[in-house]
């Protein structure tokens, strides 16, 4: 079984290759980190199974973010047969680095350039024979989007790796040779010895990287002999070693494309254009704005509602039928009231948000396909400074939105590792897409007409929120500077749609899978612990039932936050498990079988005032299960993500309390 | 000589070439990496509404750097490449 390794660049169109060749479905975007681990699949090619990993998009082999040095390990430790490094046509010298780097790794490598298409529209050519030449590796021209040259692409792979011949050593200027050949012959020993390709580890040496002679065990001897030859060779450049070999592989590369490539550069003026636009002086901050402000108001806002409206309708006339269609068979009163109360009632409610999840997933699958994600980072830079993170944090929050979990996982691209964590900490309090339904409940039911601007005001809450934690951890636990910002503004691409509904329904599907499955389960499990009695006995009264017993010893530490029954507070604990389901778990205490019932229900449990105060706590309390194991694994560390979780929910409680304990002297306390 | 100046004390729309980096050596290489090398040529797009960071055009692509960092690169002004072929 062959072995294939995909690399290259963030934002090459390597996913897409790699969901084109497996057949799978990984989320793609037009922005550095969409993959954060390493994915691997399966295809034949001319019935040989082929195993493929597609590596986080990385810019060099050098481990700058924890991405990078996860890529270029896994290429070592996985001794994959074939590497196929992933070339963008419109940015062809950026990403040829990352190829020679992937040359001196001794193993067979494929050249696919990828967005020739793109480069031909804006009028330049590439002449992949001249590169071929030049690289001694054969280069192919691929479509990924089109699939077209994928076939081909295919069958030269399989050759490659079958014949297993490594590339020819690059030819750099004679100073830069000599010194890459002697240093390879003193670590030629412990490289073999430990199945390390000597080339690649010469390079690092050379450039001053000191984890390599860590993992080469490197007595101090041939390190300062090392050392010698390398400053001989970097004492024209100041002593910068690094600097000295960058700057030769990228002679190296420019004399290429003088001779394979004609640039065109309408793209980038388009790209220009746009951006003289949305990152103008005084428009980019008011138009970063509205667009936020329009994804609300499209998600909340009258398309949102009427779909959520017509699912409502519908999921109350499949209520209703069922109903009388189990009386008329004479079914028993419990299979009446599982079914009704809930199966269609508890699980079909928080299906009914869907619409509204769908937009606003789709909202934010076009600003991460359009490339606008990576302007937002640029525009956010400064003002997240105050918090000592950077703008780079700002795509996992704003994924945030959607849901923690991959926004938790997005943080990997951060360039430090305490704003990685700053990062994993902050993101829970972005008001996730899970718990909309809460809002959405609560808002129509006692804010009608006004529900936009109290969703509004909530996510201001969260970010409010994050905002003074960054700070408190900034002079606390988090002292320190932000690391460099340095980010690649990729040209805008027209978002297809195809892509981009995909991207959406993979999301929604998510959801859809949820309901199915945790919050199925969960709703029957409620409904039993409701209709049973501590002694294991069917009753008809939720009032002697279990719940009632577990509701009442936690009900009353909510008391003062304004919302003291048993039933919310059992709502709250299925949170846990889904934020979703706090609001059908609610549908299912309260015996309400539809939303309009549902919606009847609170109104007698709740004030406004205790609604928003209720909003409020769910909208900060501890993550979901999902989110929170995500958090420890990305902290490495139950205790710490155990400590968030708790800090968050004391957070949720506090300000819960605030809102409450002001509001009594307000009008919503009616 | 030519005068030097900081990168990031350039005008947005001037065209500079990169003279030498400073800084510590991880700064330095992922500059380097990311084709900021001595020689290359950069142009000073823009800057963002708040002053800060920069957007840089280097080897055919944009990159957005805070002015703290740009202020390490030592560079030396060039008149703008002419754009007849589109490229920068």
């Amino acid at each position: 079984m062959l072995k294939a390794a995909l690399c290259g660049n963030p934002n090459c169109g390597k996913t897409t290759l790699y969901n084109r060749l497996t057949g799978q479905r990984q989320a793609v975007g037009n922005w550095a980190g969409v993959t954060v681990q390493g994915v691997y699949g399966e295809l034949r090619i001319k019935n040989e199974r082929c195993i493929l990993i597609d590596l986080p998009g990385i810019y060099s082999l050098s481990a700058f973010s924890l991405e990078e040095k996860a890529a270029w390990q896994a290429l070592i430790k996985e001794e994959p047969d074939l590497i196929l490094s992933i070339v963008d046509a419109t940015n062809l010298e950026r990403s040829l680095y990352l190829s020679l780097q992937l040359l001196t790794l001794g193993r067979p490598v494929l050249i696919a350039v990828n967005m020739l298409d793109a480069l031909r529209s804006q009028g330049g050519w590439l002449d992949c024979a001249a590169l071929e030449d030049a690289l001694g590796v054969p280069v192919l021209p691929i479509c990924a989007r089109s699939g077209e040259g994928v076939a081909r692409l295919c069958e030269a792979a399989l050759q490659q790796a079958r014949a297993g011949k490594t590339p020819p050593a690059l030819s750099y200027s004679q100073k830069a040779g000599q010194a890459l050949n002697q240093i390879e012959r003193m670590i030629a020993v412990a490289c073999q010895a430990r199945r390390l390709p000597a080339a690649f580890y010469a390079a690092r040496l050379l450039a001053g990287d000191s984890s390599a002679a860590q993992e080469l065990g490197l007595s101090e001897n041939v390190l300062r002999q090392i050392d010698g030859i390398a400053s001989a060779y970097a004492a024209p450049c100041g002593g910068d070693r690094a600097a000295m070999l960058a700057g030769e592989r990228y002679r190296l590369i420019a004399r290429m494309a003088a001779q394979a490539l004609h640039p065109g550069g309408r793209e980038r003026e388009r790209t220009e254009r746009i951006d003289s636009l949305l990152l103008h002086r005084l428009l980019a901050l008011p138009i970063f704005f509205l667009m936020l402000l329009a994804v609300f108001s499209v998600t909340f806002g009258p398309a949102g509602r009427m779909l959520k409206g017509m699912l409502e309708g519908l999921n109350g006339q499949l209520g209703m039928a069922a109903e009388r269609l189990l009386l008329a068979c004479g079914a028993p009163e419990w299979t009446r009231s599982l079914l009704c109360d809930a199966v269609i009632g508890g699980v079909g409610g928080v299906l009914s948000f869907l619409p509204q999840m769908a937009l606003l997933f789709l909202s934010l699958a076009l600003l991460e396909d359009s490339g606008y994600m990576a302007r937002a980072a640029f525009l956010m830079d400064r003002p997240l400074r105050a918090l000592g993170l950077g703008g780079k944090s700002f795509i996992p929050m704003l994924m945030g939105f959607g849901c923690t979990t991959p926004a938790v996982m997005a943080a990997r691209a951060m360039g430090s590792e305490r704003e990685r964590r700053m990062t994993v900490l902050l993101v829970p309090f972005m008001s996730c897409g899970a718990r909309l339904p809460i809002y959405a409940l609560f808002s129509s039911t006692f804010f009608p007409g006004k529900e936009g601007r109290v969703v509004f005001f909530l996510y201001l809450t969260g970010i409010a929120v994050a905002l003074l934690c960054g700070i408190f951890l900034k002079n606390s636990s988090f002292a320190g500077k932000p690391s460099p910002f340095i980010l690649e503004l990729p040209s805008y691409r027209m978002p297809r749609l195809a892509d981009t509904l995909r991207h959406t329904g993979e999301r929604c599907k998510g959801f859809l899978y949820k309901a199915g499955t945790v919050i199925f389960a969960m709703n029957i499990v409620c409904w039993l612990l409701q209709h049973l009695t501590p002694g294991m006995l069917w009753t008809g009264d939720a009032q002697g039932s279990i719940f009632a017993y577990l509701g009442r010893v936690i009900a009353p530490v909510f008391t003062p936050l304004g919302f003291g029954g048993w039933q919310e507070a059992v709502a709250l604990l299925g949170g846990l498990i889904a934020k979703e389901s706090v609001v059908s778990t609610l549908g299912i205490l309260y015996g309400a079988g539809s939303p309009a019932a549902l919606s009847a229900a609170i109104r007698t449990r709740f004030t406004p005032l205790s609604a928003l105060s209720f909003m409020v706590f769910c909208l900060l309390y501890m993550p979901c299960l999902s989110a929170f194991a995500t958090i420890c694994r990305e902290l490495h560390s139950l205790r710490q993500g155990l400590a968030a979780a708790v800090l968050q929910t004391a957070i949720a409680y506090l300000a819960a309390f605030l809102v409450y304990s002001f509001g009594l002297y307000s009008p919503l306390n009616g | 000589m030519a005068r030097r100046y900081l990168l990031g004390g350039l005008r947005p729309g001037q065209s500079a070439v990169i003279r030498s980096v400073k800084g510590e050596a991880a700064f330095c290489l992922r500059l380097a990496e990311m084709g900021l090398t001595p020689g290359a040529r950069v142009l000073l797009c823009r800057r963002a509404p708040l002053g800060d960071p920069i957007e840089l055009i280097v080897r055919g692509y944009a990159l957005a750097l805070r002015g703290e960092d740009a202020n390490r690169i030592e560079v030396e002004k060039v008149r703008p490449q002419r754009r007849t072929k589109g490229g920068y």
